[in-house]
């Protein structure tokens, strides 16, 4: 591994522990009813947000579907906001208008989660045309499930995406489930997803989606090559949610087996990059005691800012529907 | 200046195209076809591929491209070739356009116009015959216009290119031949203000895009009756401007309602409930609405005919509201 750099490393394990630790707070605040509505969690897919946003400069433009708030920490939103938002408080990102599954963060260049599987597709294309259009040199990363790949408009943009070389990177997280239907029963070509954007004659290639330092590795590729102007590129991570789909729904149940899920969690992101930073001796199991503690902290201030803030006035209710002039 | 409905249309993009180069023209057929209604006239020689993009038939796809690139800073301009085609692309209207600035806490916005012909024009059949504007004005976060003549339509489209939030902008097929006076030179229509298109003191009618004209040959023939007709078009669907509505039947007592669209929850059972609230005590009776019927468009000519709103069915219910039936 050529880019072994103690600090490089332990920060992208940071980020995928910021994330791990973060959502897992959230799913405590989900069971004490502080978060309603639908909670989509990350743990285990971490690797792909942080490897896949570290090769981006802060300009590009990052989207996704609703289990978003990895993207969200990825690209640096403050995890008080963020908490905020999925307590519905008026300090949230988006004053607690979006929740958990809309989270938007425009100075940090994510935007938006959205919740129509397939519908943000679309939108990411746009904001690839926009960037040409303006003869900007920026990318648009856009990111969805498997579970995604059959539907339309996922088609439709691939098809404009190709047709008009858009810098736009599909990033498909195969974490093998939309909900409980495994994806040898939602897509025909299940054992090569990415042959869906091949068809339309984007270049597409896979990558292991437990191992941050694969993705970025791959994503620093493909970024050169979309940024420079080169069309569009699709990515399929493989990856696994090791928890249920969303907080209504159990980590195992009838449509996957405990054991399944013990299996993939061997493959732990965050395990695997720490086997690798102490296989590599860049650090000691001791070093990363400071970072649970730090990442620990945050979490915890994260939780006491959403906690102590106030809801949105019943005068925010109209407010945003329109852009007023 | 006499102009046609679709010249007035043409005038109006062209003019806002030259002062801002961030608003561009997307859809089938816009460019090197001239438009499937020849609206589009002269704009890709003038404004180039880039800025005139001829799309694949994926009405969602180029839809959702379109607010995308909105929300990073364009200004586009979409043609539906038929409104009956944004159906297709109604979660993107929907569930994208209208919401993304709410969902967002205002972080975002998606100034963009999407426009085409509405409404029947002569035998195209049940599934090119329809008048959705009810769908698009149930909608928090769009505006809605469907203006009548060659002056309206110009003015109107460039406010709406100009507005800072999504707007569908209604046309008609058997509008584009029609002619008018326009204004020379540069002029806009703020959205949201209704006309007195004919002064009348005994009944008021609200008739909007192609009714307005059958509207006003009614009341042409009725004035040879005796009866004073004041015709007012809305102009702008959504927001609506009620105050005009409200003065009218203040003076008049007498209130129709015309519409192309079905009966059932169409947009004249909402000017009623609107009126009924805010001037129910000036009403002299009932409120009678003219509509569509409650059919799929049939193809042969007598039964199209039947189910849209003609000039004797308007006489009939202005007849009946001033109990001279
Ligand atoms: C158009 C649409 N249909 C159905 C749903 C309900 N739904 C929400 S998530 C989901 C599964 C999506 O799976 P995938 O795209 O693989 O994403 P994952 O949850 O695995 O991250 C479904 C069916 C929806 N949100 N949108
Ligand atoms: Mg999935």
């Amino acid at each position: 591994m050529a880019d072994m750099d103690r600090d490089d490393l332990l920060s992208l394990y940071r980020q995928m522990l910021l994330i791990r630790r973060f959502e897992e707070k959230s799913a405590e605040m989900y069971a004490l009813a502080k978060i309603a509505g639908f909670l989509h969690l990350y743990i285990g897919e971490e690797a792909v947000a942080v490897g896949a946003i570290a090769a981006l400069r802060p300009d590009d433009y990052a989207i996704s579907a609703y289990r978003d708030h990895g993207y969200c920490l990825a690209r640096g939103s403050d995890p008080g906001k963020v908490m905020a938002e999925l307590f519905g408080k008026a300090t949230g990102l988006c004053q607690g208008k979006g929740g958990s599954m809309h989270l938007v963060d425009l100075p940090n260049r994510f935007m938006g989660g959205y919740a129509i599987v397939g519908g943000h597709i679309p939108l990411a294309t746009g904001l690839a045309f926009a960037t040409k259009y303006q003869k900007q040199d920026l990318v648009t990363v856009c990111f969805f499930g498997e579970g995604a790949v059959p539907s339309g408009q996922a088609h439709e943009a691939f098809n404009l995406a190709a047709l008009w070389k858009l810098p736009v990177i599909f990033i498909c997280e195969n974490n093998r489930y939309g909900m409980g239907t495994p994806v040898h029963r939602a897509v025909a070509l299940y054992e090569n997803v990415a042959e869906a954007a091949r068809s339309y004659g984007i270049m597409a290639e896979r990558v292991d989606g437990m191992d941050v330092l694969a993705v970025r590795a791959l994503m620093r590729t493909v970024v050169d090559q979309v940024r420079a102007g080169h069309g569009p590129f699709f990515i399929e991570a493989m990856t696994y949610r090791f928890m249920g789909h969303s907080m209504a729904d159990p980590s195992h149940g009838h449509y996957r087996s405990k054991d399944e899920v013990e299996e993939h969690r061997k493959r732990d992101p965050l395990v695997l990059l720490k086997q690798q930073i102490l296989d590599q001796a860049l650090c000691a199991e001791a070093d990363f005691k400071p970072l649970e503690q730090e990442v620990g902290e945050i979490v915890a201030a994260a939780v006491k800012f959403a906690d102590e803030s106030p809801f949105p006035e019943p005068s925010a209710l109209h407010r945003d529907v329109m852009v007023e002039d | 200046m006499l102009l046609s409905y679709r010249e007035a249309l043409n005038q109006a993009m062209r003019e806002e195209m030259r002062r801002d180069p961030r608003i561009f023209l997307i859809g089938e057929e816009v460019g090197y076809y001239q438009g499937a209604f020849k609206v589009t006239k002269g704009f890709v020689e003038e404004f180039g591929p880039q800025r005139v993009v001829d799309t694949p038939i994926t009405e969602a796809g180029f839809t959702g491209l379109a607010i995308g690139a909105a929300m990073a800073g364009l200004q586009p301009i979409v043609e539906l070739m038929t409104m009956n085609f944004g159906i297709v692309a109604l979660d993107q209207i929907v569930n994208n356009a209208a919401k993304i600035r709410y969902m967002s806490g205002g972080q975002l916005s998606v100034p963009i116009v999407i426009r085409g012909p509405g409404s029947a024009a002569h035998q195209l059949g049940a599934q090119h015959s329809q008048s959705l504007e009810a769908w698009f004005c149930h909608v928090p976060g769009l505006k809605v216009v469907a203006p009548s003549t060659p002056r309206d339509a110009k003015g109107l489209l460039k406010s709406a290119i100009r507005d800072q939030n999504p707007v569908i902008f209604i046309e008609a097929q058997l509008l584009y031949g029609t002619k008018g006076e326009v204004t020379e030179g540069e002029y806009t229509i703020p959205l949201g203000q209704a006309e007195v298109k004919r002064a009348g003191a005994d009944v008021t009618v609200v008739a909007y895009s192609k009714m307005l004209l059958v509207a006003l040959e009614a009341a042409d023939q009725l004035s040879r009756e005796g009866l004073d007709v004041e015709v007012i078009d809305p102009r702008t669907l959504k927001p609506l401007d009620l105050d005009t509505i409200v003065t009218s039947v203040k003076k008049t007592g007498r209130l129709v309602i015309v519409e192309e669209g079905w009966r059932f929850c169409g947009l004249g059972a909402q000017i009623a409930d609107s009126i009924y609230t805010a001037a129910f005590d000036y009403l002299d009776g009932p409120i009678v609405r003219v509509t569509g019927e409650e059919v799929p468009m049939p193809y042969s000519r007598p039964l199209e005919d039947a189910a849209i709103p003609d000039v004797p069915r308007v006489v009939a219910a202005v007849k009946s509201v001033c109990g001279a039936a």
